[in-house]
């Protein structure tokens, strides 16, 4: 027996050692260890031995059994160790290949530059509305103290469908639209398509406009002089961008003012973009006029001395092209792909 | 408004530069827009006389001079311009001069005569003007003075660009006067004494609108001398001004106008029958202008008329039969104040705006109409000669503007700027352009000058403060943000998570005009009403777009022509119809894709983009509310799309939107050789959000069940998976086609998909038989309703 169970381990040992991959090996376990395996059979023998030498035979057999299956065990890991690192070596990939579907849209520079404006309002409180664009001569001019006639409808050249309809020239309008059905305190900035009857190298017929409201108790000139000073900080992301006001005249609104910034292509040393002054216009503002509060229903009654109001008007495009760097106002419309792919 | 610095300082005795001048006027809210010297680059060109003057020996068309430059003895000049005559003043380039250009002159011989210098054009001098002959000076001119001075050659135009309210700035001595405020310098009030009357001659005038005239002053001047020049230095004013010198009475009103302000015209009295007539005109009527032209004139335009008709437009333009002619010999004068509404509009719609209409537009200074004819008088006798008349005035009194009274509450300056501001400043600053001042209690009560008839409310007078005061003054103050908190609402969407979605799918978003041309609207929407520009800017920009996809379109052949293939755009804007008198705009999403599915890859199997694909990114936009299972794609017929390969997009019944590859018709017409894929949607249809509500997840493994089956080639997938939803019952939890084949191994006219079913129960783990009896059931219903045979 003793014998037998020797020559079977020595035999079970040499060949899972000479085993190559783990389905060998298993065949080798079924072999010896299986339901019908060669050292079960010999288990299934320990029946016929007399009772005083069952024990140790056994033992014996258990031994053999679990040296080989020890041995078993270590062959297959040795064996899947040996495997995955032929698959690691061989299963090397470039890296530096470009990946899959890796484009990336982007949004025009006037979105990116109105949502950045929006952005810088709603956080001061504003809401941001929006207007038709086909108005009515009312609401473009009457209403804010434009009257037929009056020469500052010579700044607008409008494009008209009929004697009553034209395309607004600026988003002021919606000023009125907005205070003809809300009640102060007011903070609103409308953003929006405008047009005027006018093309050359520095003007297109549609641009886009940003107009912002506000009517408080308590607003005066100096409040609109802040918000607007740290708008235009954030906006050029510095912090000591100088600022000046100059008076200015706009039918809607008085005291008006123009606003002046240090060029931000030169610093203020003077250059082509500045026209060598080291200043560039950028906006317009100033205190909502009292007639234009007047024609809107339901204003009226508002006491001027009550509330104060300010409105300032901010060209998209002149600040898109301070901000990125676009020399010309034309490439707007234009939508080159190498253009717009430039802002993603 | 161009006006010359020395012009301005005989006006305000300001030392300050021309910058400096621009940087004040500037601040106070008179925008200098240019400042350009005009100093031409010459020396050692003086004032010479001609003292005597013999025909040259050798040539006949050569002269020699003796002029006489202030030395001890006179230079010889030998000259060619017709016009040297003896006892002239000319400018004279010394030996050594240099002339614009470089040019020095030095001593010479002509013809074999010797020159020592040379008598100079306008044109030699760099001032640009007639050259046909010399430039002859005043005769005021002290000979031997250097040109620059006689001529205040050393000078600077400076260009305005005049605020509509500032029609008291459209003058040299509107400007002085505002310089004078805000420098605190005394102005110069320049005293124009009454003109000595010579002639008892002068005509009726009758004003039957009162409203337009308030008031009309005329005098008639006899006997003037045609043929008189107009001298060097009125017309150096008026040249830095930009205007021509037309003859002595022209460039006398003209310098007028430009001096005090007040627009003035002069008729050639004996073109005139009977009296002046000042009225509205009434049915049709032409004139032919000064300019030459014609004119229809709009009915209720201000007329300057006599006997026979017309002579003029009041305020805007003379008419040529009346006008002054180098044979007049007695003229009529006027001066008068045409109201604002009596002018705005009507220039433009003739399409003649004028210095004069420029003017009366903004406002005249409704006292100034006396002054300006004494002055214009005396310049024009001094120039011309003549007797002038007495003169005229009508005025209808309840038309005259003014006093203009304004008070102002301390209370409110404060408010309205933020500041306190010393009311003695106050004080100083309103007085100091011309206003005359009371303090009360409250505040000041303030009457304006008649020339600042632009002041009506107390914000006005708040405005004339603080540009005085400096806009520099305001201190910055922190911003009192509001306490309101921005909605987070969860129901609504944003239209910029759409644009986002977009971009993140590789859209580059486009801006396009909203006006298209004709052409194109016919071929994309020929049904539509469009809204068309009465005055379009081209007739490539005349109509508004109904849809975004003409702009798309031609943004991609823009792009084609600039060898870019993959093509990806979206935009969003309005799209605008008209009905009638009523618009309408509706607010759009739209995008345009064509070339490759992907940038050219290594990994990637190549092919052109297709309905389906862009059909994803439309079905991403519409989940975005939730309920995409709301939006039905129909097959549709759209004039831009392929009639095979478009889809109605449907909300509740109402289309919202299109999807669909362009007809290859307009493709054809616009020469496209690639296919576009188009989509465009009413963006108020995806604003809405579903609220999300959560569904518990089941602990129990959901069954799969695949199927292939057999169906009609023509059989819209959509209708399986409605039978397949209505038979799969409550246990149907997802449904998905992974497969759909025709050809090869089954019959012509079907196709084959390819289907999986998940099952599940919430509760607990569905038994075997109940899966059967499911599948069994959803095929029984697709045979039965759409013939679909198990494959």
């Amino acid at each position: 027996m003793q014998e037998q169970l020797t020559e079977l381990l020595q035999s079970a040992l040499a060949e899972i050692e000479a085993c190559k991959d783990v389905s060998s090996v298993e065949s080798v376990r079924v072999k010896y260890l299986g339901k019908k395996g060669l050292l079960t059979e010999q288990l299934k023998t320990l029946g016929s031995l007399p009772p005083e030498q069952r024990p140790q035979a056994g033992q014996l057999v258990n031994v053999a059994k679990k040296e080989i299956s020890e041995k078993i065990q270590d062959k297959k890991e040795a064996l899947e160790t040996a495997a995955r690192n032929v698959s690691l070596s061989s299963g090397k990939i470039d890296i530096t290949l470009p990946g899959r579907n890796a484009g990336n849209g982007s949004l025009h520079p006037v979105t990116r530059t109105i949502r950045r404006l929006e952005n810088f309002f709603s956080s001061a409180g504003f809401e941001i509305v929006k207007g038709p664009e086909i108005e009515s001569d009312y609401y473009n001019f009457e209403a804010l103290n434009i009257p037929d006639n009056h020469p500052a409808r010579a700044m607008h050249d409008t494009f008209y469908f009929d004697a009553n309809h034209l395309l607004r020239t600026h988003t002021s309008p919606v000023q009125i639209r907005y205070m003809e059905n809300n009640k102060p305190p007011i903070r609103i900035i409308a953003p929006g398509k405008v047009y005027r009857c006018d093309s050359d190298v520095t003007h297109t017929p549609m641009f886009h406009q940003v107009e912002g409201l506000l009517i408080d108790e308590s607003a005066s000139f100096a409040d609109l002089k802040s918000l607007l000073i740290s708008f235009l900080r954030a906006f050029f992301e510095q912090d000591d961008l100088k600022v000046r006001f100059r008076p200015s005249f706009f039918p809607f609104t008085e005291p008006s003012a123009e606003v002046d910034i240090n060029c931000v292509m030169c610093n203020g040393s003077g250059c082509r973009v500045c026209s060598h002054t080291g200043w560039l216009e950028i906006l317009g503002c100033g205190m909502v006029h009292p007639n234009v509060l007047a024609n809107v229903l339901g204003f009226r009654k508002i006491h001027s001395d009550k509330f104060n109001g300010f409105a300032f008007g901010i060209g998209v495009e002149r600040l898109a092209m301070l901000r990125y760097g676009i020399n010309d106002l034309r490439l707007f419309f234009d939508n080159d792909v190498r253009f717009l792919k430039q802002f993603s | 408004m161009k006006f010359s610095e020395h012009w301005l300082k005989q006006f305000v005795n300001i030392k300050l530069s021309a910058s400096e001048i621009a940087d004040t006027l500037t601040f106070a809210g008179l925008e200098v827009d240019n400042i350009e010297s005009i100093k031409p680059d010459i020396k050692k060109i003086v004032v010479g006389k001609i003292i005597e003057i013999t025909p040259h020996p050798n040539a006949d068309r050569l002269r020699v001079c003796q002029v006489d430059v202030g030395k001890s003895k006179p230079l010889t000049i030998v000259c060619g311009a017709n016009n040297a005559v003896k006892g002239i003043k000319v400018p004279t380039a010394l030996v050594g001069a240099k002339l614009p250009g470089g040019l020095i002159i030095r001593k010479t011989q002509l013809r074999g005569e010797d020159s020592s210098g040379m008598l100079c054009s306008a044109a030699e001098l760099g001032i640009e003007g007639d050259s046909a002959g010399l430039l002859i000076l005043d005769n005021e001119a002290r000979i031997g003075t250097d040109i620059l001075d006689a001529l205040h050659l050393d000078d600077h135009v400076i260009e305005v660009d005049l605020t509509p309210n500032r029609g008291d700035c459209l003058s040299v001595f509107g400007i002085a006067r505002e310089m004078s405020a805000l420098t605190n310098t005394k102005l110069k009030q320049k005293k124009f004494n009454k003109v000595r009357v010579s002639s008892k001659k002068k005509i009726s005038v009758t004003v039957t609108a009162g409203k337009l005239c308030p008031r009309y002053v005329g005098r008639v001047i006899e006997n003037i001398d045609p043929v008189a020049h107009t001298p060097v230095w009125m017309q150096e004013r008026l040249r830095r001004s930009g205007l021509r010198s037309l003859g002595p009475v022209v460039d006398v009103t003209n310098f007028v106008m430009l001096e005090l302000g007040q627009p003035m015209h002069g008729f050639d009295l004996d073109k005139i029958s009977g009296g002046i007539k000042v009225l509205a005109s009434k049915g049709k009527q032409k004139l032919k202008l000064l300019d030459e032209s014609t004119v229809a004139i709009p009915e209720g335009t201000l007329l300057i008329s006599d006997k026979q008709g017309p002579l003029a437009i009041a305020g805007i333009m003379g008419g040529s039969a009346s006008a002054v002619t180098n044979n007049t010999k007695n003229i009529f004068l006027e001066s008068a104040f045409f109201s604002a509404d009596a002018i705005t509009g009507r220039a433009r719609l003739m399409g003649k705006h004028t210095d004069s209409s420029h003017r009366f537009e903004r406002g005249v200074d409704a006292c100034l109409q006396k002054t300006a004819i004494e002055r214009a008088t005396a310049l024009l006798i001094s120039i011309v000669g003549g007797k002038p008349g007495p003169v005229v005035e009508k005025i209808s009194r309840n038309n005259l503007p003014g006093p203009f009274r304004v008070s102002l509450k301390q209370k409110k300056l404060e408010s309205i700027l933020g500041i306190k501001i010393p009311a003695a400043k106050v004080v100083r600053i309103l007085t100091s352009l011309g206003m005359k001042v009371t303090s009360n209690k409250s505040g000041w009560s303030v009457v304006a000058p008649s020339y600042r008839f632009d002041l009506k409310h107390d914000v006005d007078l708040i405005e004339e403060i603080i540009r005085v005061y400096g806009y520099d003054k305001i201190p910055e103050v922190p911003f009192a943000l509001s306490a309101k908190p921005e909605s987070i609402t969860e129901r609504k969407i944003n239209a910029r998570q759409l644009t986002d979605l977009l971009v993140d799918r590789d859209y580059q978003e486009v801006i396009t005009y909203s006006f298209i041309d004709r052409k194109s609207q016919d071929l994309f929407a020929p049904d539509e009403n469009a809204a068309i520009l009465k005055n379009p800017i081209s007739d490539a920009l005349a109509v508004m777009r109904t849809s975004l996809w003409p702009g798309l379109v031609q943004t991609i052949i823009y792009n084609q022509n600039r060898q870019q293939s993959r093509l990806r755009f979206f935009e969003t804007g309005h799209c605008f119809f008209r009905k009638g008198k009523e618009f309408r705009e509706i607010n759009r999403i739209a995008g345009a894709i064509t070339g490759g599915i992907s940038q050219e890859q290594w990994g990637t199997k190549a092919r052109n983009v297709d309905f389906f694909d862009m059909k994803g990114d439309l079905e991403a936009i519409l989940g975005k509310t939730g309920e995409l299972h709301n939006f039905e794609f129909e097959h549709g017929v759209h004039p831009a799309l392929h009639p095979g390969k478009t889809a109605k997009i449907t909300k509740n019944g109402i289309n919202i939107g299109w999807l669909g590859e362009l007809h290859p018709d307009i493709a054809a017409k616009l020469s496209l050789e690639t296919t576009i894929i188009l989509f465009e949607l009413d963006i108020s249809a995806v604003l809405r959000r579903k609220s999300i509500k959560y569904r518990q997840l089941s602990k129990y493994p959901s069954i799969r069940r695949d199927i292939s089956i057999l169906v009609d080639e023509q059989l819209a997938v959509k209708k399986v998976f409605d039978v397949i939803n209505q038979a799969g019952g409550k246990w149907l939890l997802n449904l998905e086609l992974f497969d759909e084949y025709r050809g090869e191994g089954i019959d012509s006219g079907r196709k084959s998909l390819s289907l999986g079913l998940t099952l599940q129960e919430s509760s607990r783990t569905l038994k075997e038989e109940e899966v059967e009896t499911v599948m069994a059931g959803v095929l029984a219903a697709l045979e039965t309703e759409l013939g679909a045979k198990l494959r």
